[in-house]
């Protein structure tokens, strides 16, 4: 049965229990950490490369008006670019990254990270129809609801709405970095 | 008591869920879908295997007044062991539990059966014993899971064989309830003697 608790025998025993727990942690997080780096490295490369258009050629990260954005280039020329965007959604923060053609119209979207409540919000990432729209998307950028152009997810306007403004905010991003570079 | 019955009895007459009625917060929480449910309730089994087992090594040299401290370290330990590995190795389904993996350090079905069962058995026991409730916790969050994604959207394990949306309330927590309350009125009629 347990030891008699003395004030020494308690201190030495917490001691010792969480120099070996913390011993454990520091091995399991020193072996893990390169392959956290990469399959989060892996996951944003993915995204990137799903909203850009093939054969471009893919800068590093850079950062302008509180956007991270990557741009593609095709013989020096400026393709289209790849924009982290951020919006708040129904369950938290919803992170997009926006492909975004050199003309301002977006190529394709990807979703990074969301809280949206599953089974609705959180088809997001996997509805057909809402997820196509995107594709070369024309047209006003706000759900039809608010009279745009946008098909919003069966019940689920807050998070289609962030979605949509995420979208906007990285195609307003584009215009002006496009636009600075003309003047 | 049989070895084998150390593990079996964590599925009907020790169940986590139904008959003990420990853990809620992760069974109402995690059971979306039957892979969510299932997924939990693995990540479970690994922590309550391992925390068992280590702390029936450590128990007898542990002081009494101290003795919940240390067995709190021991299994805040393996899980974020389990989840620096999780991120690691299978990043998807670490996205899809996130914030319930942490959580596994509050489930009471851990401290629970450090508490009931491995500070006063063998090494050995203590990890069939962990085994058998692990089981048991997996197999109760699966079926819950099947049951709500079934009615909520229509498939199984991701297949989908009703089109359409299915009842919504059944993804969301008053469906979570009502599954588990039902589920549970079952269990007690049939199963539990």
């Amino acid at each position: 049965m347990a030891a008699q608790s003395t004030l020494r025998n308690m201190v030495l025993c917490l001691t010792c229990v969480c120099l070996v727990c913390s011993a454990i942690l520091g091995v399991v997080y020193a072996v893990t950490l390169d392959p956290i780096a990469e399959a989060s490295a892996k996951a944003l490369k993915e995204s990137i490369g799903q909203v850009l258009p093939e054969g471009g050629e893919i800068s590093d990260a850079m950062q302008a008006e509180g956007f991270d954005y990557y741009v593609s280039t095709k013989e020096g020329e400026t393709v289209a670019y790849a924009v982290k965007s951020t919006s708040v959604g129904f369950g938290g923060p919803l992170t997009l990254m926006v492909g975004v053609l050199a003309d301002g119209t977006v190529f394709n979207t990807s979703v990074l990270s969301h809280s949206e409540t599953p089974g609705l919000g959180a088809k997001c990432t996997s509805d057909e129809a809402f997820m196509s729209q995107w594709r070369g998307f024309r047209g006003q950028l706000k759900v039809k609801k608010d009279g745009g152009d946008v098909d919003a997810i069966t019940a689920s306007t807050i998070t289609s709405r962030a979605y949509t403004l995420a979208v906007s905010n990285a195609v307003e991003f584009v215009k002006n970095m496009e636009g600075a570079k003309n003047e | 008591m049989s070895k084998l019955g150390l593990i079996t009895k964590g599925f009907i007459k020790d169940n986590p869920t139904f008959a003990l009625v420990l853990g809620m917060c992760p069974t109402l929480a995690t059971t979306t879908s039957a892979m969510n449910g299932m997924e939990m309730g693995l990540a479970t089994l690994f922590v309550l295997v391992l925390s068992n087992m280590a702390i029936s090594a450590l128990a007898p040299i542990v002081p009494d007044k101290v003795h919940i401290p240390v067995y709190i370290v021991v299994i805040a330990t393996f899980v974020t062991v389990l989840q620096l590995l999780m991120q690691a190795f299978v990043p998807a389904v670490y996205s899809t539990l996130g914030l319930f993996i942490p959580l596994i350090v509050v489930n009471c079905i851990v401290l629970g059966r450090a508490e009931a069962y491995a500070n006063k058995n063998t090494v050995f026991d203590s990890a069939l014993d962990g085994l058998g409730i692990g089981i048991g916790f997996t197999l109760s969050l699966t079926v819950i899971g099947i049951i709500r994604e079934i009615l909520g959207s229509g498939s199984v394990f991701g297949c989908k064989f009703i089109p359409g949306d299915g009842i919504l309330a059944f993804v969301m927590a008053p469906g979570a309830f009502m599954v588990l309350g039902y589920l549970m009125v079952l269990f007690n009629k049939y199963l539990k003697k």
